[in-house]
Parts: structure tokens; C-alpha cells; sequence
């Protein structure tokens, strides 16, 4: 059994779809931190069967919409003197901005690379994303 | 109204007083011919364009206004490397409404980000193109005289017509209508759109064959079916006379029935029907010009 430390104060990104750890740790960009930071993968989870967890020793400002838009299952609980002091249930998110890149060859974002890429939730119920300038459906 | 982006962006109460006004201008256009004094139009079309580009220039020529632009991107700083906010800000300092014409999906929303004056998009690539959506509705109103209970049919290439997607949603909001969408089975509406049209509990049809539901229609709204659009030549020469238009088949429609092309026509409607009164699409191109004059006078604001 692996054994990471149990944290005092930070961030636990908890109930990530297994495999999705690393996208998550690259998109927060926590290669950037000081402090400690550790994905552990294919972690034994009695609601999803596995799971990814992130545990970040210290408060960071985290982009909750764009973790929603990657994954809305997870949950985001805040660490105090060892004890999760707020537990944060994400959902996906009305608008991301920079987050995913539209793939139509013909929208105008293929050709003015400086442009926000932005999405808008379309249909909740079926988590479909449209590019806010050519009306594309996102697909992974 | 500043910005026209979408055909949806028109309210229906804002769409009725556009073709009331386009009413007042076909019965009396002199009335019109000084209302835009002093005000210039740029049309910035980075790609060609025909009926688009010279309605909206005869539309502000007609209210007394003027006209600068471009007509492709090889004859603006595009070919340069100028982004689109920079050339659409450049033009605001120029003219005091701008039509524009892109090639690619959203590119009006960007122009229209980075300028406060009034902006129209008159084509963007495969997308959107809602003066072509007011001309339409302009054409229904003035030849059937209502927006409501119609029984609208739609003809060819309902995958990639962005003036039938265009006008299907624009049509949704009135009520009484029904479409009946005809085309082979790989050139049906796309789900979105049909997807769209079910959550609106809007009444409509599929069929393959226009001759088993041409007689049924208030308007036929043709679009050209592309060769090579088509999976195989087998499907294509099974299907392709079922979507042409000729007086044979206008034999089976209403008296009253209205036919409307967005134009270029290619071969889809044979020229034989040009001569029949239900032939709608010149007086349709027609129409586009006093839509765009309504248009301009209702986004510059002139009363």
C-alpha cells in the first residue's frame, strides 16, 4: 500500500477519472508550485473503482471551471489543520475560456492564433460544448 | 441594435418592424431616398461575393448614403497579415455602419467585439448569414402575407445550407408552421438543428422524394445538391433528378405555392420554371436589397 502523507493545510483534488491525473496536473499548471505536490494514479475508490487523487501542500487559487469542464465528478476539498474544512462538488461550467481548442479547420480561430479560445455549454444534459465563434461542437 | 450576428439575434418584434418598414420603402422608396444622408456603409468583403455585396451597396446608395470597401482579401491589408479586429477597427474610423463578408465561421463576432459602431455580418464561411434570413422572411411576408401557418418545404442540401438552417430557426418562433425537410439521407439537417427543432415541439416532415410532397407546400425553398457531396455516383444518379426542379413537378404543387432559391442557381431548378408565377428567387433578390435598407436605416438608427 502506498503511503502519502496525510496533509495539515492545502488542496486534495479527489474523485478524478483515473488516468485523467496528469492532464489536470498540467492544465493547473502545478509544475509551477514550490510546495508539495502528489498525483497518485489508479488509486482504489469504492465509488468509481479507480481513481486519480492530487494533494497539494498549500492554498492555491484553482480554476474550479475549468476542472468542471474536464471532469464534473470530482470534488475539490479544502485542508485546515488536517481536518477538510470545505468540500467543493464541481459541474460543468457555462463558458471556458482557454481551456480547449476548437478543432474546425474553417473557424476563424484556425487562423488568428491570438484569439481566446471560447466555448459555451450547450446542452447541460448531455455535456455538449459549442465554439462561441462558429458554433462547433467540441469534441475530444 | 448595434450588432447583426445570427438571425436570432433579431427578436421577432424587432424582425416585424424590419419588413414593416421594407413595406413602407417598396411602396414608397423616394420617401427614403435622403434618410441616410451624409452616412457611409463599409463593405468589407474578404471574399466574393455578388448579390450580397451589391444589395447592401444599392441598399445605402438608395437612402442617400455612401459606399466604401473592399471585395476580396487580396485587395485589403488581410493579404498582410492584418487580423480582423485591426482591419474592422480601421474601417470604424471610416464609415459609420459596416457590412462584412469572411470566409471563416465566426469571424463577425470578432469584428463586432472590437467596434462600437453598428456591424452587420453578411456571410461568415459556412455559418451564419441573417440578411439572407431577413430576405427570406421579407419574401414570405410580401408574397404569402403572413409569418404563421405556412407549410414551408425545403429542398437538396439541408446538411450544409446555412441559409436553410438559418431560416428553419428563424421560422420556429412563428406559429402554425410546418417543414418538410427533403433531401437524400446523407444530406439530411444535422442533428443540432433537428435536435433543436424537437425541443421546440416544432411539426415536421422528412421525406426523399420532392414529387410525393411538393403538393402539400406553401413555399419550396430549393438548394443545389453537390456531386460531390454524395458517398457514391450509384446514390447520387438514383437521387439527383428527385431534387431538380422542373415544370413537371410543378405540376403537382398548390396554385399559390411560392418557389425560393438563395441563389447562384445551378442546374436544381430548370430554367422552365423561371416562366411560372410561383417563381420566386429573382423577385427574392430583389427583395434583399429593401430588407437591407430597412436593415441599415433601423441599425443607424434614421427615422
Amino acid at each position: 500500500m502506498l503511503n502519502i502523507d496525510s496533509l495539515e493545510n492545502g488542496i486534495v483534488i479527489d474523485h478524478i477519472d483515473a488516468g485523467k491525473g496528469m492532464q489536470i496536473y498540467q492544465l493547473l499548471e502545478l509544475d509551477k508550485l514550490d510546495c508539495s505536490v502528489a498525483v497518485i494514479r489508479n488509486a482504489r475508490s469504492s465509488r468509481d473503482g479507480r481513481k486519480d487523487i492530487i494533494k497539494i501542500e498549500n492554498r492555491i487559487d484553482i480554476d474550479l471551471d475549468s476542472l468542471g469542464f474536464i471532469d464534473p465528478t470530482i470534488t475539490v476539498n479544502i485542508i485546515e489543520n488536517g481536518q477538510i474544512v470545505e468540500k467543493k462538488h464541481l459541474s460543468l461550467p457555462e463558458k471556458i475560456v482557454n481551456v480547449a481548442k476548437c478543432k474546425n479547420p474553417r473557424c476563424i480561430t484556425s487562423v488568428e492564433q491570438e484569439l481566446d479560445q471560447v466555448f459555451h455549454l450547450a446542452d447541460r444534459k448531455k455535456g455538449i460544448y459549442r465554439c462561441a465563434y462558429c458554433e462547433q461542437e467540441y469534441s475530444k | 441594435m448595434k450588432k447583426l450576428i445570427s438571425p436570432l439575434d433579431l427578436t421577432t418584434q424587432e424582425i416585424d418592424q424590419i419588413l414593416d418598414l421594407a413595406d413602407h420603402i417598396i411602396d414608397n422608396p423616394k420617401a427614403f431616398a435622403h434618410k441616410c444622408d451624409g452616412k457611409i456603409l463599409a463593405t468589407l468583403f474578404f471574399e466574393p461575393s455578388t448579390r450580397t455585396r451589391l444589395s447592401f451597396e444599392s441598399a445605402m446608395l438608395s437612402l442617400g448614403g455612401q459606399v466604401l470597401g473592399f471585395s476580396s482579401a487580396d485587395s485589403c491589408s488581410a493579404s498582410k497579415g492584418e487580423s480582423v479586429a485591426d482591419t474592422a477597427r480601421m474601417a470604424e474610423g471610416y464609415a459609420d455602419i459596416i457590412a462584412m463578408r469572411h470566409p471563416k465561421e465566426g469571424a463577425a463576432a470578432v469584428a463586432a467585439a472590437n467596434v462600437d459602431c453598428p456591424l452587420v455580418n453578411a456571410g461568415d464561411g459556412g455559418h451564419l448569414h441573417p440578411t439572407q434570413t431577413l430576405t427570406d422572411l421579407l419574401t414570405i411576408h410580401r408574397l404569402h402575407g403572413r409569418l404563421n401557418n405556412l407549410t414551408v418545404g425545403f429542398c437538396g442540401d439541408l446538411k450544409f445550407g446555412r441559409t436553410v438552417h438559418s431560416l428553419i430557426r428563424a421560422m420556429m418562433r412563428y406559429t402554425g408552421i410546418k417543414f418538410i425537410l427533403v433531401s437524400p439521407q446523407e444530406l439530411q439537417l444535422p442533428d443540432y438543428i433537428l435536435d433543436e427543432m424537437k425541443a421546440n415541439g416544432a411539426d415536421f416532415q422528412v421525406a426523399e422524394r420532392l414529387e410525393e410532397v411538393i403538393g402539400e407546400m406553401d413555399i419550396l425553398y430549393m438548394t443545389r445538391v453537390q456531386k460531390e457531396r454524395f458517398f457514391n455516383e450509384e446514390d447520387y444518379i438514383r437521387l439527383r433528378d428527385s431534387y431538380i426542379l422542373d415544370p413537371e413537378k410543378m405540376a403537382l404543387a398548390k396554385s399559390d405555392m411560392i418557389v425560393m432559391h438563395p441563389l447562384p442557381r445551378v442546374n436544381e431548378i430548370s430554367v422552365a420554371v423561371d416562366k411560372d408565377p410561383r417563381a420566386a428567387y429573382f423577385r427574392q433578390a430583389k427583395f434583399g436589397r429593401y430588407a437591407r435598407m430597412a436593415l441599415i436605416m433601423k441599425m443607424l438608427e434614421v427615422d
